[in-house]
Order: structure tokens, then C-alpha cells, then sequence
């Protein structure tokens, strides 16, 4: 780490980051697939119920892009603060 | 050819591939030994990793259990996956910036205690003896069902290909063998899926079938899933994609259950080791992105595949006389895992609501009028006729959509290829707990290298022989301990790894206090209630849910015990504060 603000800064960032991931990874899945499934199955989406989607398909893409999306963005900020790997 | 001997072909090409593999990466060190020396490449290793964490039970069990369970099945899909979100952005980075082998290792070194890493290997052993058992099993009665030989002939030979290239390459051979494991088992998981896809919707991607229309027979032009909730009505059943449905489970017992199995997935600790064999922190979170992707392959197959099984088996068995039914109904039969009692004496299959009678078929030998099979079991008063056993819908899928006798076998050698990569995960967690945490950590830090490496290996076989004997010899109680397994994993390991990384100023006294309290309340949960009959008190949360309450109480004790004692020593805090920067994790791997 380069000094002590920029380390705090890189934290920090990484926090953010991550919380801002959080809230996605739980709004779809416990938001959308379990707590208002019910009222989500009176929209359609196909032949899919959208609250019995969100259960069954759309949290899991959903989870696949998050974790991808930390990553690139991660290493983003490694270059950035200069603490990635030589 | 026959199904037999296309069997015998697709299992003896894939068991000297996996063979083979193992020696080619036979290994020296104990790095490699353990962690594949650090230089498994991200893409690999996420292959490994879906190997490793997709077991007999995801091959073979889930899509059945998800057709009888609609909606509710869904615990699984989201349960099963959503950990892996909370692995790559709380956990993996940073145990691989700490580089060392065990999960065991992390406990013990951030919370400066041998008590800690004591608490933390005894879970990780009875995580993964509780897991190991039940892929030994499966491999038995793939065998048996597939190759005609004995379940117990079956489990010995899983347990001597096992131990060949578990002990010879370590996690290093464990690892490229796993790899692949998982490219068969995926083939093997999606062939009779696009195949049945096809017939039934017009499609061959399941994932799109599963939201489309039906193509064929009375309900052409219809959408799947209205179909299926229109027959489960009729017959009884709630709506296919009704959630908390009467008589089901309520949303916070859904809610709870997903949340211990996701939790309990990220401190499984064969999962969590596979993020030490990468060379960096960056291949350590795309490694479980990849993971994560190779997995959801499956995952989001598997709810089509359990649709389409259950619209396939109402069409083809409900309301039909039993001497037109189907051939595979009666192989089934014959099996033990289907039977129909008459209980109208119409000769018509009535499938309702309900259990057909108490317990699993008990056959009498006898046969009757229309050439069923007899059962002395106790019938229970409601209208259902038949008895379905959920392991069925997979393995006799390619049956039920008349596919070649080679897809059968490929389905056989996927089952095992699923159940031997879980099983050599486990298998080299227990040993590097006993060899590496255990005896060297904890009994004689002066070992050397080679006397290290050759324990790890008798460990192994140790291990296999107990798994072994489990396989041969089923605790009564297999299906309940797997709610202690993820259980146990969601309230020791999850918070204490998270905290430990993300607040310095979490300390020893917490990390003990927390576990203890985490594991106890969740041990005495679920023993109350599997193994005395005890009631759901705890707001109606069943067994398998409880780790999430187990969870959130060793969270808080952990916090508030390390606020009211004195903070970690400077060394380990600088310690979390140099696990936080992702620079160096190559250089850093030393003991």
C-alpha cells in the first residue's frame, strides 16, 4: 500500500463496492423471489410467473453477473490506488 | 448395444481418464499436496470448483425434489448458489491474500488461538464426514442400478478410485481430475435435458422450454407452467408455481432455509480451500465468478428439467390403466422406488395428493390380478395410488423420453463422475485437517516435509475407509445430518471468517464465544427436533433453516464479547490490515 489516506480511501471503495453488490444480490433474491414473490406472480414474463422467475432463473444470472461485475470493478481499483499484483 | 455394456464403456473410458490424469499430476510437496502448489488457473479452478461443490445430491436428487416441490423447490436454486455472491466479495479475495492451506489455518492464526483453530478442524471434519458419506452412497447405487453389481461391491470400487488419485496427486490431481468430472457430468446433465426440451416444447435450450409453449399432444399451444399448475390443481396439488402455498412451507421458514443454505455454501470449507490453489487475489475472484457460471449451467437446467419431468410423468402415468402404462414404470417398480397399490379397484393409476401408504415399499413377492406388485405396507386413507421415489425423475428421465441406451449410460458415469469429485474434495479436507492442522500445527511443528506428505496420504486412505464404511453401512440418520452439515457451516465458520477480515477489532475471546454459542444453539435445534421429535419453537423455523438463526447469534456474541474484552495484538491486526491489499499474495506463501 502506498500510505495510510490512500489505503483508507481503497477500503473505503472496496466497501462500498461491495454493500452496493449486497443490496442487488438480496433485493433480487430474497426481495424479489421470496418476499413480494406473491404479488410479483400477477406479472407475466412469458410463460413465467415473475416472482416464480425471480426464484428459479433470474437470481442466479443475476448472482453469475454480480460476481463478475466485483471483479472487474476490483481490479479497476487495485490499478487505481496501486496495489495490485506486480 | 445394450444399456449394460454401453455402461461398462462410458464408465471405463472416464474412470482411466480420471486415473490417468492423477498420475501424470502426481505430486512431492506439500504445497502441492494441499493446494495445488498455488498455480491452478482461475478458469480451472472454477471448473474444479463446481466439480467439487455439485454432488450426487445436485446430479441426481435436486430436479426430482424441485418437481414435487414447485415453487419451494426454489430453496435449493437460490440456497445452492446465492453463497457463492457472498464467498467472491466477503472471503476468497482475502483468504488467498493470507495463503495458507486450511480454513482451520485462518481461524487459528487471526484469532491467535489453538483453542480456535481446535473448534474450527473438529467442524470441518464432521462437515465433511457428513457429506462424504452420502457420495459414497450414490456412487453404490449408481453402480448397482446401472453396472448389476452390488451396492456395497459398487462403494468399494468408488473407494479404491478415489483413494488412487486422491492420495498419488493430492489437491493437484484432485483438482485436474475435477475438472474432468465436471465436463462429463455437465454433458451428461444436459443431453436428456435439450432432448426433452425438444419433444416437449420445440426447443432445445430447457432454460427457454421451461417459460414456452407446449408442442405436442391435448395441450399444444399452451404455456408449460399454467399446464402444470392446471393439472396440480386437479390432482389435488397446490399450484406449480404458487409460493407458501397451504400445507407448505411459510415464507420465513423459505426465507430462513435459503439464507443457512447460502451462508452454509460459503463456509463449506472444501469449497473455501479451492480458492487457495489460485496464484493470485485476482484469480481468486474471477475464479469464483467462473465457478459460479459453470454452476449456474446446471442450476438453471435443472428447475426445466424437474417442469418437464413432472408434466411427463402425470401425462403418461395419471389416470392410465396399469397394464398400459409405461415399460420404465414397471423397471421402476421392480426396483423398489415406484409402487402402486389399487386401493378403488378400478385398475387405473390414481396419482393424487398425499402418501399411498406409510413408509417405503415393502414388497411381499407376490403379484397381483394386473401383474403389480403386492405391498405389505399400512395404506393411508386419502386417494393416491402410487409411491414415487424423488431420486427417480433424473435417472429415469431418459427413459421416460425414449433416448438412445447411450444417454442412459452417460447419465450413469455423470452420476458418478458428480458423487467421486465431492467425494475427493472432502476426503482431502479431513486429511489435511488431521495431517496439517491437527498433528502439525497442534502436535509436532518440527515434522518434516516428506513425514508431513506420507501422513496426508494415510490420512486419506483413512478417511476413504470411513466414508467407505458409511457407504456400506447408512446411518439411519444420513438425510437429517445434512441440515447439520450446512448448519453447522453457516454458524461456526461464516461469521467468524467475515468478521475476522472486515473488523480488526474482533478478538479471541469473541471468535470462541461466538462459535461455541453458534454451533450449540444450532446442534441442540436440530437434535430437539430430528432426533427427539421436538417442535419448530423457534417461530416455526424448520431444522435446515436454523443455521441462519445460528448465524445471526454468533455474530452478535462475537461482537459484543470482543467490544467488553481487550483488542487483538497489534501483529494480527496488522495482519488483517495487509490480507486487505492484494499485493504480494504470490511472495506470501510460505508456513
Amino acid at each position: 500500500m502506498a500510505d495510510n489516506t490512500s489505503a483508507a480511501q481503497y477500503w473505503k471503495a472496496n466497501i462500498r463496492l461491495v454493500i452496493g453488490c449486497l443490496i442487488v444480490w438480496f433485493v433480487v433474491s430474497y426481495g424479489c423471489g421470496i418476499l413480494f414473490a406473491e404479488s410479483l406472480n400477477s406479472i407475466r414474463l412469458g410463460g413465467y410467473k415473475l416472482g416464480f422467475w425471480f426464484a428459479q432463473q433470474g437470481s442466479i444470472y443475476t448472482f453469475v453477473f454480480l460476481i463478475f461485475f466485483y471483479a472487474i470493478r476490483m481490479n479497476q481499483l487495485d490499478r487505481k490506488f496501486n496495489v495490485e499484483e506486480k | 448395444m445394450s444399456i449394460l455394456d454401453w455402461t461398462y464403456i462410458m464408465v471405463g473410458v472416464t474412470f482411466t481418464l480420471y486415473l490417468s490424469i492423477a498420475w501424470i499430476s502426481m505430486v512431492k510437496t506439500t504445497k502441492g499436496f494441499y493446494v495445488a502448489g498455488g498455480g491452478v488457473s482461475p478458469l480451472a479452478n472454477g471448473m474444479a470448483t463446481a466439480a467439487d461443490w455439485m454432488s450426487a445430491a445436485s446430479f441426481i436428487s435436486m430436479a426430482g425434489l424441485i418437481s414435487f416441490m414447485g415453487y419451494t423447490g426454489s430453496i435449493y436454486l437460490l440456497g445452492w448458489t446465492g453463497g457463492y455472491v457472498l464467498l467472491a466479495l466477503l472471503l476468497a479475495p482475502y483468504l488467498r491474500k493470507f495463503g495458507k492451506f486450511t480454513v482451520p489455518d485462518f481461524v487459528g492464526d487471526r484469532y491467535y488461538s489453538n483453542t480456535a483453530r481446535f473448534i474450527a478442524l473438529i467442524c470441518a471434519i464432521f462437515i465433511s464426514f457428513t457429506y462424504v458419506a452420502g457420495q459414497m452412497r450414490g456412487v453404490g447405487i449408481v453402480f448397482s442400478r446401472f453396472l448389476e453389481v452390488d451396492v456395497n461391491t459398487g462403494v468399494l470400487i468408488g473407494m479404491a478410485i478415489v483413494f488412487l488419485y486422491a492420495s498419488l496427486g493430492g489437491m493437484k490431481g484432485i483438482t485436474y481430475t475435477q475438472v474432468a468430472q465436471y465436463s462429463v457430468l455437465i454433458i451428461a446433465y444436459l443431453v436428456p435435458a435439450i432432448a426433452i426440451s425438444l419433444k416437449i416444447t420445440g426447443t432445445p435450450i430447457p432454460q427457454l422450454g421451461f417459460g414456452g409453449v407446449i408442442a405436442e399432444g391435448v395441450d399444444n399451444g399452451k404455456y408449460l407452467l399454467e399446464t402444470l399448475n392446471r393439472l396440480n390443481v386437479e390432482l389435488g396439488f397446490a399450484e406449480y408455481t404458487k409460493p407458501f402455498a397451504e400445507g407448505g412451507k411459510s415464507m420465513l421458514d423459505v426465507f430462513c432455509i435459503t439464507l443457512a443454505l447460502m451462508v452454509g455454501t460459503a463456509g463449506l470449507p472444501h469449497v473455501i480451500v479451492r480458492f487457495y490453489t489460485v496464484p493470485n487475489v485476482r484469480g481468486a475472484r474471477l475464479s469464483a465468478g467462473y465457478a459460479l457460471l459453470f454452476i449456474a449451467v446446471l442450476y438453471t437446467t435443472a428447475p426445466a428439467v424437474a417442469s418437464f419431468s413432472r408434466y411427463n410423468m402425470i401425462n403418461s402415468i395419471s389416470n392410465v390403466s396399469y397394464d398400459k402404462s409405461p415399460a420404465w414404470f414397471k423397471n421402476w417398480e421392480q426396483t423398489g422406488l415406484m409402487a402402486w397399490v389399487d386401493k378403488n379397484h378400478d385398475s387405473i393409476i390414481n396419482y393424487r395428493s398425499g402418501k399411498p401408504f406409510i413408509g417405503k415399499p415393502q414388497f411381499t413377492g407376490e403379484t397381483g390380478s394386473y401383474g403389480q406388485l403386492i405391498v405389505s405396507n399400512t395404506l393411508t386413507d386419502n386417494d393416491n395410488e402410487i409411491y414415487i421415489d424423488r431420486d427417480i425423475m433424473v435417472l429415469a428421465n431418459p427413459e421416460i423420453a425414449n433416448l438412445p441406451n447411450w444417454v442412459i449410460a452417460l447419465v450413469a458415469a455423470g452420476g458418478l463422475a458428480a458423487a467421486l469429485s465431492t467425494a475427493s474434495g472432502l476426503l482431502l479436507v479431513i486429511s489435511s485437517s488431521i495431517s496439517h492442522d491437527f498433528y502439525y500445527r497442534l502436535i509436532n511443528r518440527n515434522a518434516s516435509e516428506k513425514q508431513r506428505l506420507l501422513l496426508g496420504r494415510i490420512m486419506i486412505g483413512f478417511a476413504v475407509c470411513v466414508a467407505g464404511y458409511f457407504g456400506i453401512h447408512p446411518p439411519g440418520f444420513v438425510a437429517q445430518v445434512v441440515a447439520f452439515a450446512f448448519g453447522l457451516a453457516a454458524s461456526s465458520f461464516f461469521p467468524i471468517l467475515f468478521l475476522g477480515i472486515f473488523s480488526k477489532r474482533t478478538n479471541r475471546e469473541g471468535a470462541i464465544c461466538g462459535m461455541s454459542a453458534g454451533i450449540l444453539f444450532t446442534i441442540i435445534y436440530i437434535i430437539n427436533i430430528k432426533f427427539f421429535g421436538g417442535t419448530t419453537w423457534c417461530l416455526g423455523i424448520s431444522a435446515e433453516g436454523i443455521g441462519s438463526v445460528g448465524m445471526l447469534l454468533n455474530l452478535v456474541v462475537t461482537i459484543v464479547v470482543s467490544l467488553l474484552t481487550t483488542p487483538p495484538p497489534q501483529e494480527v491486526q496488522d495482519m488483517v490490515d495487509n490480507i486487505r491489499f492484494p499485493r504480494g499474495a504470490g511472495a506470501h506463501f510460505n508456513n
